[in-house]
């Protein structure tokens, strides 16, 4: 066990140096790049033994990711934006497959007008593709998401994929001090993925990927939302046992100071550590203020996020996606979900700086709810 | 050749009578034997061998998509290497769409990566699968639903895509066309590529009883005559040397192979001279 000063790309290079994966496939897309990189040379320096496939597009990135795990072996891939965006077909396959691949998404706005700055659009936007979605707000989070994503996608009650996803640049080329945990630990927690639902065997042929028809998809399909729901429990067992072995608390939201808050403000990523400043200040000032950060996005954490928030009078969701015509899509679920009355805010989007002055006025504009979404950081008044 | 007994491609598959696709698989596995994974492409042969719950792949096999599966196979590959399993063949099954058109990127980055993998065009020169479009590989004249015939047009106005050459110009190390109506030059070459270190491309072309338009029980015949006008050539390219595999001993007009078929019944004499002296360049060429 170590601790060094890195960034979250680095940390999640790191992570997936641990669980040693027998396949990388990859390809570099800005902010994820450096990740490819960092494997690619524990690749080359002999300190990690992984199959590294460099290829040419993300789309076959993450079709060599599902050969890979269809074989039976542990996968690593990672991407951002565009290239989520183009792994998005096979993102679905990957998930109907029931194949546990662990992707790490550099969150990044998307296309048109390009942007290589950091939003939450792109992994939002695959919400529907079955895959456990986990936020991290920082380095530390982001390696041990990762550690905490294989163990729960190759869980045999889950075999669903994790996309372990972090704010491009925010996180990705800033740096803090990420505790790197011991390679014996993380084999106590992380065992070998042996598959007994899908491997590519000479020894016992089998086909994956078959054709169906009406009367087997639908039921399908079902088998993949009741292993979304089973995969609460697995996930609720790998943040205790990680707890055990590690000593770091996760949990599905994360309740900053919101116990007994009047106000409280909801967002997920790397923003929460400013909210947590200004809650801070503000509670300093006396006023009933707190947060509450959504880390599992997918499977949506309901019963979670409800008893998180019931207690307080008002509830601000911030999002850094639009669903356009609907709003933010956290603040959209949240309402759904739990039936609580909340205001959406939309911050952030293509990079747009959120300064602790934003969150401040988004807790104003909390307290005087309103359906109608606030976008936060426009330039103009006359938007 | 001595043909094995076994069969890898089980019957009761879906394929049409006469199929000219599955006949192609059925020998190429009979050569790989059963130490082989197989990863198809979305198209005809996927969708007729894999009906749910029941699989015609007596090896392993995997499909995801239609333009990924040279990547597919590119990720398996690397996990039978990790597993140690490096004797085991890889064998990758395209259309001409899944190959020519939607999947020729994933195929020219695992070719240029130099995976150990066999990728076998099954060319039936349209997508069938979803009732006879035009693809890259639609030869000149053809009419398909998306090159019709009519009275602004002959159907098909753009030359074949020449894939061998384009995995040939990847440097390739084994590269060679093959027609299922001469199946030992097909397994041959098949046997070859499973030999040769390194990646392999073999172009089949399979005559398609409903996309081409002639009676099921003349698939091979129709494999022939396209071999025998001259029209498909059968060749390989082993480590960048050139060899025609199989010359006819009077080569036949054009005009029968043409005529023997609904795609290109619509065309004129004049049409039909048009391909007779392309072809005549090419054979000439070729010392055919």
């Amino acid at each position: 066990m170590v601790t060094k000063v890195m960034s979250a790309n680095q940390a999640i290079a790191e992570a997936v140096k641990l669980a040693n994966p027998e396949v990388i496939p990859v390809y570099p897309i800005t902010p994820q790049t450096t990740i490819s990189e960092y494997l690619a040379k524990y690749v080359a320096d002999g300190d990690l033994d992984s199959e590294y496939i460099m290829v040419e597009s993300e789309h076959s990135a993450i079709s060599a990711s599902l050969g890979a795990s269809g074989t039976g072996v542990r996968v690593f891939t990672a991407t951002s934006s565009q290239g989520l965006a183009l792994m998005h077909e096979i993102s679905f396959a990957a998930a109907g497959l029931r194949l546990p691949v662990v992707m790490a998404d550099a969150n990044r706005a998307l296309s048109a007008p390009l942007s290589i700055w950091n939003d939450q659009q792109d992994s939002i936007s695959e919400r529907d593709a079955g895959w456990i979605q986990i936020y991290a707000e920082d380095g530390q989070e982001a390696l041990d998401s990762i550690l905490m994503a294989y163990r729960i996608s190759e869980d045999k009650n889950v075999l669903l994929p994790s996309m372990v996803c972090i704010d491009g640049f925010i996180l990705t080329h800033t740096v803090d001090p990420v505790n790197i945990p011991a390679k014996e630990d993380v084999n106590k927690f992380l065992p070998k993925y042996k598959p007994d639902h899908a491997y590519l065997d000479t020894k016992k042929p089998m086909s994956i990927g078959t054709f169906t028809d009406p009367s087997y998809y639908m039921d399908a399909r079902y088998d993949m939302e009741l292993a979304m729901e089973r995969s609460q429990e697995i996930i609720a067992k790998a943040h205790t046992e990680f707890s055990e072995i590690f000593g770091r608390d996760y949990d599905f939201v994360e309740k900053y100071r919101s116990e007994d808050a009047d106000v409280i403000i909801v967002a997920m990523g790397s923003i929460c550590s400013t909210i947590k400043d200004v809650v801070d200040e503000l509670r300093d000032a006396g006023e009933k203020v707190g947060l509450v950060r959504v880390r599992v996005f997918r499977p949506f954490p309901k019963t979670q996020i409800y008893e998180a928030l019931k207690g307080a009078s008002k509830i601000g969701v911030i999002d850094k996606n639009v669903c356009f015509s609907i709003g933010g899509v956290l603040a959209t679920e949240i309402r759904s979900n739990t039936g609580l009355d909340v205001s959406g805010f939309i911050v952030g989007l293509g990079g747009r700086d959120i300064k602790p002055s934003d969150i401040k006025e988004i807790m104003e504009k909390t307290k005087n709810p309103t359906k109608q979404t606030q976008w936060i950081g426009l330039k103009k008044e006359e938007h | 050749m001595e043909l094995p007994n076994k069969e890898f491609l089980a019957p009761g598959h879906r394929g049409c009578a006469g199929c000219g696709a599955t006949i192609g698989v059925r020998l190429a596995l009979k050569v790989l034997g059963e130490n082989t994974v197989a990863i198809s492409a979305t198209g005809c042969v996927e969708v007729i061998t894999t009906p749910y719950p029941e699989t015609s792949w007596e090896i392993p096999w995997m499909h995801v998509a239609f333009e990924n599966a040279s990547a597919v196979a590119s990720g398996v590959e690397a996990a039978l290497k990790a597993q140690g399993k490096t004797d085991t063949n890889v064998v990758v099954f395209g259309g001409d769409g899944g190959t020519a058109d939607i999947g020729l990127q994933s195929l020219s980055g695992a070719m240029e990566r130099e995976h150990n993998l066999i990728y076998i065009c099954y060319d039936n020169e349209a997508y069938m699968n979803t009732g006879i479009q035009r693809s890259g590989a639609t030869p000149y004249g053809a009419s398909t639903t998306t090159s019709p015939h009519g009275k602004e047009s002959f159907g098909e106005n753009k030359p074949k895509k020449n894939m061998p050459m384009i995995m040939a110009a990847h440097g390739v190390p084994y590269v060679a066309t093959a027609s299922i109506s001469y199946p030992e030059d097909l397994m041959k070459k098949v046997k070859k590529a499973a030999e040769i270190e390194g990646p392999a491309y073999i172009h089949l072309q399979q005559p398609c009883t409903t996309g081409w338009g002639y009676n099921p029980a003349q698939t091979i015949e129709l494999g022939r005559l396209a071999v025998e006008t001259g029209s498909w050539i059968l060749y390989e390219i082993e480590e960048g040397e050139f060899k025609v595999t199989y010359k006819p001993i009077q080569r036949r007009m054009v005009k029968e192979y043409l005529d023997a078929q609904k795609r290109f019944k619509h065309l004129t004499d004049i049409e039909k001279e048009k391909i007779q002296s392309h072809v005549d360049a090419i054979c000439t060429e070729l010392k055919i």
